[in-house]
């Protein structure tokens, strides 16, 4: 599609419009779009799915429907550092649980939320398929493996001593 | 042809057909309550669930087809417990405050549970507790009422291609939300609510009219007229067990005066007007070259979408305002002055089918001299109520007339209820007024029906006019896709939100998923308003006498400065979403 | 773009390279330093390891050494894994300071790093993988490439054998003969229920439609599974190919893989592979001149189990929010865009292409009278060697806990084990000699599932256990059908409301109530299926359930609201820490003497436990 408005003018943003003309104008689409504008800007914006909405035709309403179905879908920024504890059986089963309290109990936060200073968010996953090294929590993707209480609060105090 | 045996007993339907039509075929019953037949064909709440011989699971009677030999049982007690534990399941979830429910009485979970005996609440723990929206002038939104049977996302998404309200999350934590959980006053929400009638339950309401209206009634300061629109009379009978399509005006009128409103009027008198005005409009873009194809502006919800979504085609829509608030503005004003009436003083009430109708007279366009045209809308459901509250017994009211003068109507206007209506009853006057003459033919039956678009060609004083008339918002989209793109080739366009027209509005009495199923209740309503109108001594609206009088006395003519004042309104662009 | 023969020659040209890969008798000059790539040992930093080895290679200008990233060699256990070719040395939890020595020793001398060694359970030490009790049992059709090859090189796949089959079907074969080899073969659908993959080929190929496609399942997420990811990992052209073979014999020429985006390493490397083959003019348009055409697309999930369920994910695919579908119509006859389709798991895909080389009667040689072939395990839980296992169909859950798991580590003793994940069930003591196959996971209230294998130790709670997979089934159920969505919730309150000691009497036979009827009512399987813990708990342990409900005792010491917390005054050193952290004064004493806990103060925070060095505080 040759878009011929310019972006400027419309207040449209440019890198969504760089992500969304890679995509035909076609429902199937969605899921791959928020995908990606996920990955970019870390959240799903009003502005993002106002936008997604105009370029698929369709109504924002559904998009809402579709962002709020998917776990990896948010509508809020994530932490700087996003902690996810993995909860799935192997790691269930060797303790990830208790991780996940102590860093609740660190960053004074709940599953799903994020410390006002933008630091750290927290996540409770389900298996992410590194039960061989369970119990497993990751930080911004990067696993760690045969976790312990002890190690989270090495994390978390190493992140907060030197937040670079 | 299927043959298949049910409960035993032996059936043979047409292929395609489903498991409960064949079922309902043989007077077999199969509760359901998710399903809407056409509308929301989806199998999710279970309750239709029955046992086919040799298959693991249940079959889904809603949806699933028959199949040659099969062989089902629609009340196994495995059946049964299966269904009473999706029914205590529901009610474990659900705000059960049924004594002070709107759907009391008509709610379709009420029923089932009824039905099934629940004594008890068997499963307790977490609920849902959402916040009431009830921000929109219109409807009333109480998810914790919500079953989850998405009647209403299918009804807006699929009839109406609105899609203001869908599913959102997912699991336990499900909801029908909006875009960002919005109130649906700051959403893409038309008003039509035919989310409304198709809610089962109390979850999707109207905003509560009949208070403010007692309370004009007991004010003794206020003068108090009530005006009902067309298709009210059509369908006000089936709150108090009436057949469907039973006219009640006369009955209404009675109730109406009982109650103690000052003035009983008819909309219908409005809706003669409107005609003139829209009917002179079409002649006057016709000889200056002005816009078109002309769309008629009387469904507020349409226009509502219109502002919305196609702001750029507004020179299209008539100013007419609609009937209810053109009558409005001639009451406080001609009829006012003529008896001696403070119209500060004056309250006017409308009885609409329609729950845009709300909105609609809350527009700062509906105002003259600083006073609303329109003080207060109920639905028909509403003054149904109203008239229980007065314990009046609707059913053995004697007839009475409306009050004179502006009570007096068309046949033209009776028929504005129903899809196709307006555009008829403006035909009649155009032709008549393009001609100089009085023509016999009045009857248009190509604008006349169910369908959701209704295309013409009528030859009127040797022009060929090219009419449609289109209901339900996503037949409207198709016809403003045509004009957008300038494909269309119309002159003259008439659309209702509803599909069906105001008999089928969203202010009308609700009828059950399984009446829905089974009769065809648009016709039914819409052929009373025919039948009104085919008994009625005048049938063109420039030609009812009180039409003609306060034109001569008061407006001049049709389109002069007076009546533009009191009688058109203008329209504006409207973003789909708010903060 | 590539000929046939170009890519004979180039597969008779590269195995004579690679036959060190699996011949320790190789008669070469070279060494491969093979290091598992997979997400498990990528976690374990061996991606710093592959550069370390590569920058001290080229340092000391090393000739003949190849350094190469393969997938998961399956012992996740004892990662990072590095083993060296053609000798087949295999070294064990590698640290990327290892390398150095690894080089030096091994690489130039000649001389075995002894230190890096593996130790099995009974403590010998291993040199080579195939000595491992762990490998013994296995036998390895699906993953016979992974942790052999590099699977971001098309070439290597193509020397060991790779799209050989696809020539083999597209020159040798009609559609009909590929979908009676599959079906004469006796392989079952290894998503977890087992239908026969032959048949559904033959449905999707006899479903009317000018359109029709090949889906891959691979939204894997099953907790304590991930052998799906691993084949993606490790062989990912193997799954190219498979479709292929599928598409070519029900006729599609368009296929989508359904990824969790969660396995960015999975997607990364198919999307290469598709790459590749397209380069390579495998996928494409009349491939080989054949007049076959294929092609291939990745779309992602987002994070939703459900999507696993075969119509679910076709809803996904279709951008929709992933709401299973009701069946019928099943996907065979409308499926994608209502088209028919043909969806299968990624270790099914796995199976495909040996099938085809090595006939039917050789596959279904494998395996018991109704399950043919292998089945991969992800074993996890508390066992010793946990990782990925393949083995034929018919081993007893006893191998694989003991022979190929190496038993129960810390002494404890085995309690259950659950297959299936939530969608199954426990298997205690007693069937622990069951053969593994589909009718007989069945039989004894479990499922095959996809291959999730978790080993319970007499620690855990078994309602507890069952609380768990209700939580997740609750964070999963998609919503849209009433039994799931309020009846798994309600079942989950149920079973919280017994481990709080909460539980009365009756509510048993709620829970029996509830779980029959949303086993029955419910639209799809993970609904269906979502019971099956408390039901196969129930069946096995129902004394714990009655335990936690009229004596309010967890005998397993999980459920910590049951818990009674006390001081063993033998261990106790009265040294303070356990009053000074407990958060509600409930722990009196004076130094040096025992300390005692006020059970009626306490609140069960498990604070003092944590803190005690001398692990005095007992439940």
């Amino acid at each position: 599609m040759e878009n011929t408005k310019c972006s400027g003018c419309t207040g449209k943003d440019p890198k969504m419009e760089e992500i969304l003309n890679q995509y035909k104008q076609t429902k199937d689409n969605l899921i791959q779009i928020l995908n990606e504008v996920q990955e970019y800007y870390g959240y799903i914006s009003e502005k993002s799915m106002a936008a997604i909405s105009e370029y698929l035709s369709i109504p924002r309403a559904e998009i809402y429907g579709v962002v709020t179905f998917y776990s990896r879908f948010t509508l809020k920024p994530k932490g700087k550092y996003h902690i996810a504890i993995c909860l799935g059986t192997a790691c269930f089963v060797k303790g990830s649980e208790q991780i996940l309290d102590r860093a609740k109990e660190r960053l004074k936060i709940d599953v799903g939320e994020t410390t006002k200073d933008g630091m750290f968010s927290l996540e409770a996953t389900r298996c992410i398929g590194a039960c061989g090294l369970a119990p497993v929590f990751t930080v911004n993707g990067e696993v760690y493996g045969k976790a312990t209480v002890k190690m989270m609060d090495e994390i978390i105090d190493k992140i907060m001593e030197n937040p670079e | 042809m299927v043959r298949l045996t049910i409960n035993n007993q032996e059936v043979e339907v047409e292929e395609g057909t489903t498991i409960l039509q064949a079922a309902k075929k043989i007077n077999i019953d199969i509760p359901t309550l998710c399903f809407l037949k056409d509308i929301n064909e989806v199998g999710d709440c279970r309750m239709c669930v029955v046992e086919v011989e040799g298959k693991r699971g249940f079959a889904t009677a809603c949806i699933q087809k028959v199949e040659e030999g099969m062989v089902i049982k629609t009340n196994t007690p495995a059946v049964i417990e299966a269904r009473k534990v999706v029914l205590d399941l529901i009610l474990s979830n659900h705000d059960r405050e049924c004594l002070t429910c709107t759907r009391n009485g008509t709610c379709e979970l009420q029923k089932l549970a009824q039905e099934f005996y629940v004594d008890e609440i068997k499963y307790q723990g977490d609920r849902h507790k959402h916040e009431l929206d009830d921000m929109s002038p219109s409807i009333v939104r109480d998810f914790n009422k919500c079953i989850l049977c998405r009647r209403c996302v299918a009804t807006c998404k699929n009839v109406q291609h609105i899609g203001a309200i869908d599913c959102t999350e997912r699991g336990f934590s499900s909801t029908v939300s909006t875009y960002g959980d919005k109130s649906l006053n700051d959403v893409n929400c038309t008003f039509c609510g035919q989310c409304i009638q198709s809610c089962p339950t109390g979850a999707l309401k109207e905003k509560d009219g009949t208070a403010a209206v007692w309370k004009a009634l007991r004010d003794e300061e206020k003068y108090v007229i009530v005006q009902t629109a067309p298709a009210v009379r059509a369908a006000l009978g089936e709150e108090f067990g009436m057949p469907i399509g039973t006219n009640v005006t006369g009955k209404m009128v009675t109730a109406l005066k009982t109650m103690g409103f000052d003035k009983v009027f008819d909309t219908n008198t409005g809706a003669d007007f409107t005609i003139m005005e829209e009917a002179n409009e079409l002649i006057e873009r016709m000889n200056n070259n002005g816009t078109f194809p002309m769309i008629t502006s009387c469904s507020p919800g349409w226009v509502r979408y219109m502002e919305m979504n196609y702001p750029e085609l507004i020179p299209h829509l008539s100013t007419c305002k609609s009937p209810h608030e053109m009558f409005g503005a001639l009451l406080k004003s001609y009829y006012a002055e003529k008896e001696g009436i403070d119209p500060k003083k004056m309250y006017v009430v409308s009885v609409m089918p329609c729950i845009a109708k709300k909105f609609e007279s809350q527009r700062e366009e509906m105002e003259n001299s600083e006073m609303r045209n329109v003080d207060s809308v109920i639905t028909t459901r509403e003054l149904s109520r109203m008239i229980k509250q007065a314990h009046i017994e609707f059913t053995n009211l004697q007839d009475t007339n409306f009050d004179s003068p502006m009570g007096e109507a068309t046949g033209a206007a009776a028929i504005f209820g129903t899809t196709g209506g307006v555009m008829e009853a403006a035909l009649r006057t155009a032709q008549d007024t393009l001609t100089g003459q009085d023509l016999d033919k009045i009857d248009f039956e190509a604008v006349r029906g169910g369908e959701g678009i209704k295309k013409a060609t009528v030859n009127i004083a040797g022009k060929e006019i090219k009419v449609v008339a289109a209901s339900g918002l996503a037949n409207a989209q198709k016809i403003m896709e045509e004009i957008k793109s300038g494909k269309a080739d119309y002159q003259f366009v008439e659309i209702m939100a509803c599909p069906g027209g105001c008999v089928m509005g969203g202010g009308q009495p609700i009828r059950t998923s399984k009446e829905r199923s089974s009769i065809d209740i648009r016709k039914l309503r819409a052929d009373c308003l025919y039948s009104i109108d085919e008994k009625s001594t005048v049938r063109k609206s420039h030609e009812n006498p009180v039409v003609k009088k306060i034109y001569k006395d008061y407006l001049e003519k049709p389109g002069s400065h007076k009546a533009h004042e009191l009688l058109h309104t203008e329209y504006q662009a409207r973003e789909k979403y708010r903060d | 773009m590539k000929t046939l023969e170009e890519i004979k020659e180039i597969r008779e040209n590269k195995i004579k390279e690679l036959d060190l890969r699996v011949n320790t008798a190789s008669d070469t000059r070279e060494k491969h330093i093979l290091v598992c790539h997979g997400t498990g040992c990528t976690s374990s930093k061996s991606p710093k390891i592959i550069e370390n080895f590569r920058k001290i290679i080229e340092e000391k200008n090393i000739e003949n050494v190849r350094v190469i990233q393969t997938g998961c060699f399956g012992l996740c256990a004892k990662g990072p894994i590095v083993i060296i070719r053609p000798e087949d040395t295999f070294y064990a939890m590698v640290k990327p300071e290892d390398c150095e020595e690894i080089i030096e020793k091994h690489i130039q001398k000649g001389e075995i790093v002894e230190r890096l060694l593996c130790k099995d359970i009974d403590n010998t030490v291993v040199k080579k993988l195939d000595e491992l009790n762990f490998y013994k049992k296995q036998k390895r059709i699906a993953l016979k490439n992974c942790g052999v090859i590099d699977p971001e090189n098309i070439d290597e796949y193509i020397a060991f054998d790779g799209y050989k089959a696809l020539e083999k079907v597209l020159f040798s074969m009609s559609p009909d003969d590929v979908i009676e080899t599959i079906s004469n073969s006796g392989l079952r659908g290894r998503g977890g229920a087992g239908f026969p993959t032959g048949k559904k080929w033959s449905f999707t190929k006899m479903a009317q439609g000018d359109q029709k496609y090949v889906v891959c399942n691979a939204d894997e997420g099953d907790p304590g599974a991930f052998m799906d990811r691993s084949i993606l990992e490790g062989d990912p052209h193997c799954v190219v190919e498979a479709m292929m073979i599928a598409g070519f014999a029900i006729g599609a020429n368009k296929g989508y893989i359904y990824v969790r985006a969660e396995y960015p390493i999975a997607v990364e490397r198919f999307q290469k592979a598709i790459d590749q083959a397209r380069e390579y003019g495998i996928l494409g348009e009349n491939i080989w001149n054949s007049g076959f055409s294929f092609d291939l697309e990745i779309r992602l999930g987002a994070g939703a189990f459900v999507c696993g369920e075969e119509t679910a994910l076709l809803e996904s695919i279709e951008g929709k929010r992933g709401q299973p579908r009701l069946k019928p119509p099943f996907p065979a006859n409308e499926g994608l865009y209502g088209k028919p389709t043909l969806i299968n798991n990624v270790e099914t895909y796995a199976n495909i292409t040996k099938i085809i080389l090595n006939g039917a009667d050789w596959y279904s040689s494998i395996g018991t009278e109704k399950s043919k072939g292998t089945k991969v395990f992800a074993l996890g839980g508390n066992v010793n060697n946990t990782g990925l296992v393949e083995v034929p169909m018919g081993v007893t859950l006893r191998e694989i806990v003991y022979d190929i798991g190496g038993g129960i580590p810390n002494g404890r003793k085995f309690k259950a084990a659950q297959t299936g994940g939530p969608s199954g069930g426990c298997i205690t003591e007693e069937n622990l000699d069951t053969p593994i196959d589909y009718e007989s996971l069945q039989a004894i209230g479990s499922m095959m599932g996809s291959g999730g294998l978790i080993v319970m130790d007499d620690s855990k709670c078994m309602v507890n256990l069952a609380k768990f997979y209700l939580g997740f089934t609750v964070d999963e159920s998609c919503g849209k059908c009433t039994p799931c969505r309020i009846g798994t919730k309600r079942l989950l309150e149920l079973l919280t409301k017994i481990t709080e000691g909460k539980g009365e009497e009756g509510d048993i036979e709620k829970l029996e109530t509830l779980c029959r009827n949303i086993q029955k009512a419910s639209i799809c399987g993970l609904g269906q299926t979502a019971p099956n813990p408390v039901l196969s708990t129930l069946k096995y342990f129902r004394e714990e359930y009655e335990e936690h409900i009229k004596e309010k005792k967890c005998r397993a010491g999980e459920c910590k609201a049951l818990m009674q917390l006390h001081i063993d005054p033998e261990l106790c050193k009265g040294c303070g820490l356990c009053k000074r952290n407990c958060p509600v004064d409930a722990i009196n004493g004076e130094i040096k003497q025992p300390h005692v806990i006020d059970t009626e103060k306490c609140i069960k925070c498990g604070t003092c436990i944590n803190k005690c060095p001398f692990h005095a505080i007992k439940s």
